[in-house]
């Protein structure tokens, strides 16, 4: 069981990290970076500025970054039959679901978090407000995942499911981007350990509602 | 979740008692009953969209019937249209890969059937270059490392030249001939020592 496990989580990595031909994971580093870069020329070079708000806006980029995958998260693995024959082997979709996570997080939050370096210096942030939008999106990142899989598995099978995703993850992700992007506001931890919580509850229930998700769409 | 023994427990056993299956509004069929024993099989015929693969996948307990209840012994392995391989894999990796889930870990178990089904020269090539018939091969190569007693094929034959439509029927017998199971879902002619057949047109609501 949790050799099949290791061999599905090996799998999911190579696919979302490092698959070929459908752009891997740069795609969404890039974006990010873009609209770190873009920022400054919307709003104008003003220091004062760009330091107050650069942080909301690495979390805002961040928070998009996150949404550019989903659509193949999970709906991949359902038209090619993945889940039917994990299924038929007896492997819950639970821990499917629950790899999957692992395997998103992995595969868009490091590269992100490195982002965010130069993203930093393209806005002008301090290294007071850098350490806490990293600490930040190391909290609020897993929980990203978490929304971004379990959309993925609901809306796997609809048509115009890719926007309907992006749409329904929003409001999703909005407690933590009130909590993680609130958190450079007031510069205490209260708000990172706020954002840390928001995500352990969507961890936990990703997996089930995700499962569920998939199991129904089998029809 | 572990694998089935080898060799094969003569344990398995397939039993459908009073299905019946709904898609949508309409009911596809009703009381239809089914039982199959070790080294027996059944072909299922029925024209397009009578629901045979709806009754492949309640055989497999992927969907759930409407009315009725499905018992099975053993595990089971599934051909569809859907192969279960990442195009972006090399075919000897993406077998491998279900190989390995399945705990044949030795080299041998994962490729002798790819060999004998024709894919030895395409163990290194990316899936998503592969033809319909090839990818059919390769789902059946899954198929056998798998070594499941209960086979569910769904329209096996499809995209498959004479030889490899030979070959796949001259696997199922060896299959039944080993204790196995086999529901073979097609409207092509399909031949299977001591079948039963099951024509789906008799139970359409």
């Amino acid at each position: 069981m949790i050799r099949q496990l290791g061999l599905i989580l090996r799998r999911d990595i190579a696919v979302l990290l490092l698959g070929r031909g459908n752009s891997g994971a740069t795609l969404p580093i890039l974006f990010f970076l873009a609209v770190a870069m873009l920022f400054p020329f919307a709003v104008g070079p003003s220091a004062t500025i760009l330091a107050k708000s650069g942080g909301g806006v690495i979390w805002v980029a961040a928070l998009l970054a996150a949404i550019l995958p989903l659509d193949r998260l999970i709906e991949p693995d359902i038209e090619r039959g993945f889940f039917d024959q994990w299924s038929l082997r007896g492997i819950a979709e639970e821990w499917i679901i629950a790899l999957r996570i692992l395997a998103h997080w992995l595969s868009f939050a490091p590269a992100l978090m490195l982002a965010t370096l130069p993203a930093s210096v393209l806005l002008g942030l301090d290294g007071a407000t850098l350490r806490l939008v990293e600490t930040g999106l190391l909290a609020g990142t897993p929980g990203l995942a978490a929304i971004g899989v379990m959309i993925a598995a609901i809306t796997a099978g609809l048509r115009g499911g890719a926007a309907l995703a992006g749409l329904l993850m929003i409001p999703l992700a909005v407690p933590l981007l009130i909590f993680g992007a609130g958190s450079l506001a007031n510069g205490g931890s209260s708000g990172i350990a706020l954002t840390a919580a928001v995500s352990l509850v969507l961890l936990a229930i990703a997996p089930f509602a995700g499962g569920a998700a998939v199991r129904a769409a089998r029809g | 979740m572990q694998a089935e023994p080898r060799p094969k427990a003569n344990e398995c056993r397939l039993k459908a008692v009073d299905l019946a299956c709904r898609r949508g509004d309409r009911v596809l069929f009703a009381g239809l009953s089914l039982a199959v024993d070790p080294g027996g099989a059944c072909h299922i015929i029925g024209a397009n969209g009578i629901g045979k693969s709806s009754l492949i996948r309640i055989l497999a307990g992927l969907a759930a019937p409407w009315i009725g209840s499905v018992e099975r012994e053993g595990g089971v392995g599934l051909i569809d249209d859907r192969v279960g391989l990442d195009p972006q894999q090399p075919l000897g990796r993406a077998l491998r890969f279900w190989a390995r889930i399945d705990d044949r870990i030795d080299e041998h178990d994962s490729i002798a059937p790819s060999a004998r089904l024709g894919l030895s020269d395409l163990l290194d090539v990316p899936v998503r270059y592969l033809s319909t018939g090839q990818r059919r091969r390769a789902a059946l190569a899954r198929l056998i490392a798998q070594h499941a007693p209960i086979w569910l094929l769904d329209e096996p034959l499809n995209g498959l030249d004479h030889a490899a439509a030979d070959l796949t029927m001259a696997l199922v017998s060896e299959h039944l001939d080993s204790g196995g199971i086999c529901i073979v879902a097609s409207h092509q002619s399909f031949a299977l020592p001591g079948k039963t057949t099951l024509d789906l047109a008799e139970f359409a609501a």
